[in-house]
């Protein structure tokens, strides 16, 4: 099918401010619109940029906004994506613009790593795996899932109106550690989601839920942090 | 100009390989990851199925037999030594990443949950053993968490999104690489004393691939590039599950809990391949029988797929036909299989839970790769040369372990164990020797590479390239290979090589110039298909992954041994370091 793409372009070399490129390009309706964006820089326009790696949802590379919506740009088929005809491609919002759909992911690194994503647990756990029951593995399952594409955080207005806000991925990444039995340091990382740019900038909107290509349940799990901070359980 | 950098130990690659080893060699001296990607998008994310290790929680399993398994399922190309250490340090390696945090699918009483997989049995019973550790059907994605998480707990220096393109040696030695830091399109020199190319596998030298857009073999051209050779580039494995067309995998794990290969006829086909293993057979194995079926018009609808069928009714009934008391339902089958089935789902439209599944061989693994000794130092001949201050792990290097076919779930194995290996080794060198000079003029090769496909005003499209390299490569350098098929592949890689010369590219600029980076790899996936189908000619037996129709047997009397190619197309061998296991016919 015949596919038209408007897609926003910014050289930091050459351009003021970005602009509006558009392509016609042939697709099968069951390609990706990940496929369609090689195909403008493959026989269009090789000044065309985007970050893309293992093109089926995995990576978290191609975060972008597709029609107003934040997705993985491998994850959309062009069949559920074109609307007259047309896709609509953009860089994700609220993360520094660099070049054409690329956006200086640091902030959002720096806030994953404010949150201490890793296991704290000074115990010599032997010779032998700790033991964990299926239950208190499934406690957590859910937050184990993401890939970091900042889907989530990037679509979440509190974190557009305040770019110090840790944004959702960090506090799914904080829940995976703070729900899972063989960590301690739950009291350190709540510590820091107590903080003004914490949990309490979240305002329930639901953004982050919905657009999470993982589908991880991201508003519950930022609703259980704040229980456990004011009821100071884990539970 | 170009910025300069020292580090003890540098790890070039963000995957479970070069975050293992970087981990390693950074609690002893000061290390440093250079990924092209993010590290996080590291492909060893996309990993699946399990990683095995002979923890014999579910049932008796000792690590004997999972070397046994792996150097069978090898075809008997594994050195012996590699694999015995590979399968008795994984119970050790398992461990350490669970004490890291690893989240691990767990039995009742709180276990690591292990699950079967292709190819892995108890030795006494012939039958399949539960053997491969698992975290859902995201295991690679868990691992890599795990590592990375790890390595910032440890405070590794990163520098991310920062690509080699060469490395940098005097006299035979390595003393650290360049790279293009890809948002400023500046150079990077980076003086090391010791240098790991954890740079992953070079899938993208075919079309139908389970592999990433980023895996263009950067490691292992380079070493091309500096003179010196990798090992049997003949041996690159295609997995029988990648989704019709697209390539994307779906795991071994999938037959593991009891999916079967269905054909037109509606018949289970793999009893008469493998009447034992059957579905679980290696997945050569089970590439090949699928083809088999599709040249005899079984096919589905006479085409080139077959069926994967994982509905709960149908997995039953063969689980009772082959007398076996378990039974699934869809919800079992969605919590063991979330995101595969979810693959199924979102790409190709289909429900796995009530439709069977079009599938066809991708092309998956390079059991080959960057020759490296037990402590993954790299080897600059068949003799066991070792080139000073140069490593390689993971899918990029080749110690043996994988022989002739890799089994389901050694690769994860592989980078956990020798990435080990070779991050403490490299810490111990950099402990006893000084830096060596370097000219103040290392960056120079790699500038002039860099511009010369930058100011080329050729008329050729670096995109065209590709896509044809890509064909050809299914085509002649695939599942079955011939002569005639391959010298044709290699009359037709040479005439691109040659139209590779005289591309241009659009991007001009400096600024993350993916143009530019395009087409670099597109020089690496040229020189590595063309030494894959070289080294497939010279290999006139069948073994393992590399079949010939015009020699379709095993030849241990002659080929026995392991082939060593260089960017000139010479061809060295040597011999296999064999253990406890000879070689006898391998049957599943
Ligand atoms: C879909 C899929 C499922 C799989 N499932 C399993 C499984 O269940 N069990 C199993 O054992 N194996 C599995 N495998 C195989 C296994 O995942 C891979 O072989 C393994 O993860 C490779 O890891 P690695 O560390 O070698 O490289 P990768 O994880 O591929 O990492 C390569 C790294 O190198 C970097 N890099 C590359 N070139 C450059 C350069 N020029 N400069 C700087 N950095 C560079 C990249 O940025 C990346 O960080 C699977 C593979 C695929 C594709
Ligand atoms: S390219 Fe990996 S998530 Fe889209």
């Amino acid at each position: 099918m015949k596919v038209h793409l408007k897609i926003k372009r910014f050289n930091p070399e050459k351009d003021k401010k970005p602009y509006w490129g558009e392509y016609d390009i042939e697709a099968d309706e069951g390609d990706r619109v990940l496929d369609a964006l090689q195909t403008v820089k493959w026989t269009i326009d090789g000044t065309l940029n985007f970050r893309r790696s293992c093109a089926h949802g995995i990576c978290g590379s191609d975060a972008v906004r597709i029609n107003g919506r934040n997705v993985l740009a491998c994850k959309l088929l062009i069949r559920d994506a074109v609307k007259n005809g047309q896709i609509t491609v953009e860089p994700i919002l609220g993360l520094p613009l660099i070049k054409d759909l690329i956006v200086d992911m640091e902030p959002f690194f720096a806030h994953y790593r404010a949150v201490m994503p890793y296991l704290i647990n000074d115990t010599d756990p032997g010779e032998r795996e700790r033991l964990q029951s299926p239950e208190e593995r499934a406690r957590y399952d859910d937050t184990t899932k993401c890939i970091l594409c900042a889907c989530c955080t990037t679509s979440c207005p509190s974190f557009w109106a305040r770019g110090e806000y840790v944004g959702p991925a960090a506090i799914v990444q904080a829940h995976r550690f703070i729900f899972d039995s063989r960590d301690e340091g739950a009291a350190q990382r709540l510590q820091v989601l107590a903080e003004p740019d914490g949990v309490w900038r979240c305002r329930t909107i639901f953004n982050c839920t919905e657009v999470c290509p993982r589908d991880i349940q991201v508003t519950k799990a930022i609703g259980e942090v704040k229980r456990a901070l004011i009821t100071g359980k884990l539970d | 100009m170009a910025q300069y950098h020292q580090f003890d130990a540098l790890v070039i690659g963000a995957g479970g390989s070069g975050l293992m080893s970087a981990l390693y060699a950074s609690k002893s001296v000061n290390t440093a990851v250079i990924s092209k990607l993010y590290p996080t998008r590291s492909h060893t994310g996309a990993a699946q199925g399990g990683i095995s290790a002979a923890l014999g929680n579910m049932e008796p399993d000792k690590w004997e037999w999972h070397a046994y398994d792996t150097i069978k399922g090898g075809d008997f190309l594994c050195d012996q030594d590699a694999v015995d250490i590979l399968c008795k340090e994984a119970i050790h390696a398992v461990i350490d990443l669970e004490h890291m945090g690893l989240p691990f699918d767990r039995t009742p009483d709180g276990k690591i949950s292990q699950r079967r997989f292709g190819g892995h049995t108890n030795n006494e019973t012939k039958k399949p053993v539960m053997r491969a550790c698992h975290a859902a059907d995201r295991t690679g994605h868990m691992i890599l968490q795990t590592l990375y998480q790890q390595c910032i707990k440890n405070n590794v220096r990163f520098f991310d999104e920062f690509q080699m393109v060469d490395m940098i040696t005097v006299d035979g030695a390595c003393r650290g690489i360049v790279a293009v830091e890809l948002n400023t399109g500046e150079l990077h020199v980076f003086h090391a004393k010791a240098v790991m190319l954890a740079t992953g596998g070079f899938g993208k030298v075919w079309k139908i691939t389970s592999n990433a857009h980023s895996l263009t073999g950067d490691g292992p051209a380079i070493i091309l590039r500096k003179s010196l050779p990798l090992e049997d580039m003949e041996f690159y494995q295609f997995h029988p599950t990648g989704i019709y067309k697209m390539g994307i995998l779906l795991s071994e794990a999938a037959r593991g809990e009891g999916a079967v290969f269905i054909n037109d006829k509606g018949e289970r086909f793999m009893e008469r391949y493998a009447p034992t293993m059957k579905d679980l057979a290696s997945r050569d194995v089970c590439s090949r029988s699928i083809y088999k079926e599709v040249r005899a018009g079984n096919g589905i609808g006479g085409k080139d797929y077959v069926y994967l069928d994982f509905r709960p009714d149908r997995i039953n009934k063969y689980l009772e036909a082959d007398g076996s008391s378990r039974r699934v339902d869809a919800e079992y089958i969605e919590t063991r299989l979330p995101d595969i089935i979810e693959f199924v789902r979102v790409y190709m439209g289909i429900d796995p839970i009530t439709e069977p599944v079009p599938i066809q061989p991708t092309a998956h693994y390079a059991m080959g790769g960057i020759p490296t000794d037990l402590d993954a130092r790299v080897l600059a001949d068949e003799k066991g040369t070792v080139v000073e201050g140069l490593y390689a792990a993971g899918e990029a290097a080749c110690v043996s372990v994988h022989g002739a076919n890799r089994l389901g779930t050694n690769s994860l194995v592989d980078l956990i164990v020798y990435g080990r290996r070779g991050g403490i080794h490299m810490a111990e060198y950099a402990k006893q020797v000084d830096f060596k000079l370097i000219g103040d003029d290392a960056h120079k090769a790699a500038e002039d590479t860099l511009n010369a496909i930058r100011n080329n005003a050729g008329s050729e499209h670096p995109g065209q390239i590709r896509k044809e390299l890509q064909m050809h490569m299914d085509e002649h350098v695939g599942v079955f290979r011939t002569q005639e098929k391959l010298e044709e592949a290699l009359e037709e890689i040479h005439r691109l090589k040659e139209r590779y010369r005289h591309i241009h590219i659009d991007d001009k600029g400096r600024r993350w110039n993916t143009d530019l980076m395009e087409a670099w790899e597109l020089g690496c996936l040229l020189d590595l298909a063309e030494v894959t189908a070289v080294s497939a000619l010279a290999r006139e037996e069948s073994r393992g992954g590399h079949y010939r129709e015009d020699f379709p047997n095993r030849d241990d009397q002659n080929f026995l041994k392991h082939t060593m190619v260089w960017s000139d197309n010479r061809i060295t061998y040597k011999p296999v370091r064999i253990g406890r296991y000879q070689p006898t016919e391998r049957k599943y």
